[in-house]
């Protein structure tokens, strides 16, 4: 654009940097607004943790302080009780959907597998319904089983949802792959399993460990399953949260909101290190 | 040859496994539910019902998705447009970092998020008030239905915005710069280049946002306030209020339709575009 314009006559190039100096002013707005409406609520919630009393009409707290991180960081209090059993559920979670979908991932990223579009598709599903209501009625069918209110149903059921993360990236992540590697170590005299761990799966760990973090937030946010499985005997920090917060008490809320995104910020900054773009693109094929 | 594939098919089999017995089976389970009597019938009683008490709630949440959507593809379809045009740089990154924020904030953070801040007296309705905008009689709240379409389309737009984005940039690049040698604007790129051959990727980011916006209880029950609310929140309530299965999964299976219209819909629009229908 900007080599363009200095080819032109006099008069078109003032009409034209008129015109884009006016677009620039236009998008600067729209990025402006866009922030606001981005930050305005981010803000908001920054602010409630630190306010300790904050009424109406009053634009900004009349009081700030820390009394009630005090309160939530207590060894008592029920935050750091439902903040280990979240961290707890969602690193089993990891494990059993690591136990499930590395053979699994492995097996789909032959092209010679049979009917792989329908495994593919298979591990979909569970993010192409609306699940509220598979939630409802697994909650009845572990009712069955003794499972409501267990640590195992909880992790069962955030596992399913994990599942689609964690094997659609183990499938790009054996897919990126060098199948030369894996066939010399063959030819040299080594077993499938030996070849497995010392040649395939080293190579697909970044892809493994990003599908790992993919499905511990998952598990850490999911709301709706535990709502249904979990309650009222397990409470994790999502669970917390709403409770606090129809209870009225936004300052616990907005704390806990606040535990919330510390891990899904700083997971955001480790996955753009370890998810690769030639990785990405095999997402999906 | 044989034998490797039977091998590679157990390797699948605990994930298919589980996915068949803790998605598939409820999954039927709750459409069963929905069409049958206790004794194992054939029944429309608990569709009729769920209609009964719940229409104004049902089509509260086919308004409520229509507009999120709508207002989802218009919006990430102008960020799209604005990084993947934009002749200013600096612009552009700094709205690629800005509009990826929400990607990872849960709806349950999001919801509390708004809750404060949309409310009537929240920070929102200060900001106007401290700015001269409004006066405090003036101030409403917005948790309600606008709330909720507020949250949907704040915390989607990430979502949509990098699928279209990458549909974009994923096109031929020659075809751009030709129409711009032939002196086309920028708005007709746009219009008449790009939005025709992305539009199957809006369409499967509009089918997953509305999956997605018809599966969150969080948001209904936290921003709604009052009724007609959402379906999710009747769901809810028919269970733990009644432990009535068979009306919350007519609701269940109502819902589904719903995702199950809109696809068709797109499906039948892209086909008739080529020609098919």
């Amino acid at each position: 654009m900007v080599n363009s314009i200095k080819y032109q006559t006099p008069l078109l190039r003032t009409f034209l940097l008129n015109k884009m100096r006016t677009s620039f002013w236009i998008q600067c707005i729209f990025i402006l607004l866009l922030a606001f409406a981005l930050f305005g609520p981010i803000t908001n919630l920054l602010i409630w943790t630190v306010a300790e009393t904050w009424y109406f009409p009053h634009a900004l707290p009349s009081e700030w302080g820390f009394k009630y991180w005090h309160q939530v960081f207590n060894p008592y209090s029920d935050v750091s009780g439902s903040l280990m059993t979240s961290i707890f559920i969602a690193v089993l979670t990891v494990i059993v959907c690591l136990l499930v979908s590395v053979p699994a991932g492995y097996a789909l990223s032959k092209r010679s597998m049979p009917f792989r579009a329908f495994w593919m598709l298979l591990f979909l599903i569970p993010q192409a319904f609306p699940n509220l209501t598979v939630y409802i009625n697994i909650a009845r069918i572990f009712y069955d089983f003794g499972l409501n209110g267990t640590l195992l149903g909880v992790v069962l059921v955030h596992s399913v949802h994990g599942l689609m993360f964690s094997v659609w990236i183990s499938v790009a992540a054996f897919s990126s792959t060098d199948p030369m590697l894996e066939r010399a170590s063959r030819n040299l005299g080594a077993g499938p399993v030996y070849t497995f761990f010392h040649i395939i799966l080293p190579q697909a760990m970044p892809g493994i460990i990003a599908s790992c973090i993919f499905v511990f937030l998952e598990s850490l946010d999911e709301f709706t399953g535990t709502f249904f499985v979990g309650a009222p005997d397990i409470t994790t920090l999502p669970l917390l949260l709403y409770t606090a917060s129809m209870e009225g008490n936004y300052q616990i809320a907005s704390i806990t909101a606040l535990i919330l995104l510390i891990p899904s910020i700083g997971f955001m900054i480790i996955i753009n290190k370890f998810m690769k773009p030639e990785m990405l693109s095999k997402i999906g094929k | 040859m044989r034998s490797s594939t039977s091998y590679n098919l157990w390797l699948i089999a605990p994930a298919a496994l589980m996915v068949g017995l803790f998605f598939l089976y409820p999954l039927f389970f709750s459409l069963y539910s929905a069409i049958t009597t206790d004794e194992g019938g054939l029944t429309l009683a608990h569709l009729e019902k769920a209609f009964e008490l719940y229409s104004n709630d049902i089509l509260f949440t086919i308004i409520i998705v229509l507009a999120s959507v709508v207002l989802l593809a218009i919006l990430s379809i102008s960020i799209a447009a604005l990084i993947t045009l934009s002749p200013f740089r600096s612009i552009v990154s700094l709205l690629g970092f800005i509009y990826r924020i929400p990607l990872f904030i849960p709806f349950i953070v999001t919801a509390q998020m708004m809750r404060t801040f949309l409310a009537k007296n929240g920070l929102m309705n200060n900001a106007f008030i401290a700015s001269g905008m409004l006066t405090p009689l003036e101030t409403v709240s917005f948790l309600g239905w606008s709330g909720i379409i507020i949250v949907f389309v704040w915390k989607q737009l990430a979502f949509c915005t990098l699928l279209i984005t990458g549909a974009m940039a994923a096109l031929d690049e020659s075809q751009i710069r030709a129409a711009r040698n032939l002196g086309a604007s920028r708005i007709r790129i746009l219009f008449q280049i790009m939005l025709p051959q992305i539009t199957p990727t809006i369409g499967v980011a509009m089918i997953l946002s509305t999956v997605t916006i018809m599966s969150v209880l969080s948001v209904p029950l936290m921003i709604g306030t009052g009724t007609p609310t959402m379906m999710a929140t009747d769901m809810a309530f028919r269970i733990n209020s009644y432990g009535d299965y068979h009306v919350a999964n007519a609701l269940g299976l109502v819902s589904y339709l719903i995702c199950a219209g809109l696809a068709w819909f797109y499906l039948h629009q892209s086909l008739k575009e080529k020609g098919a229908i």
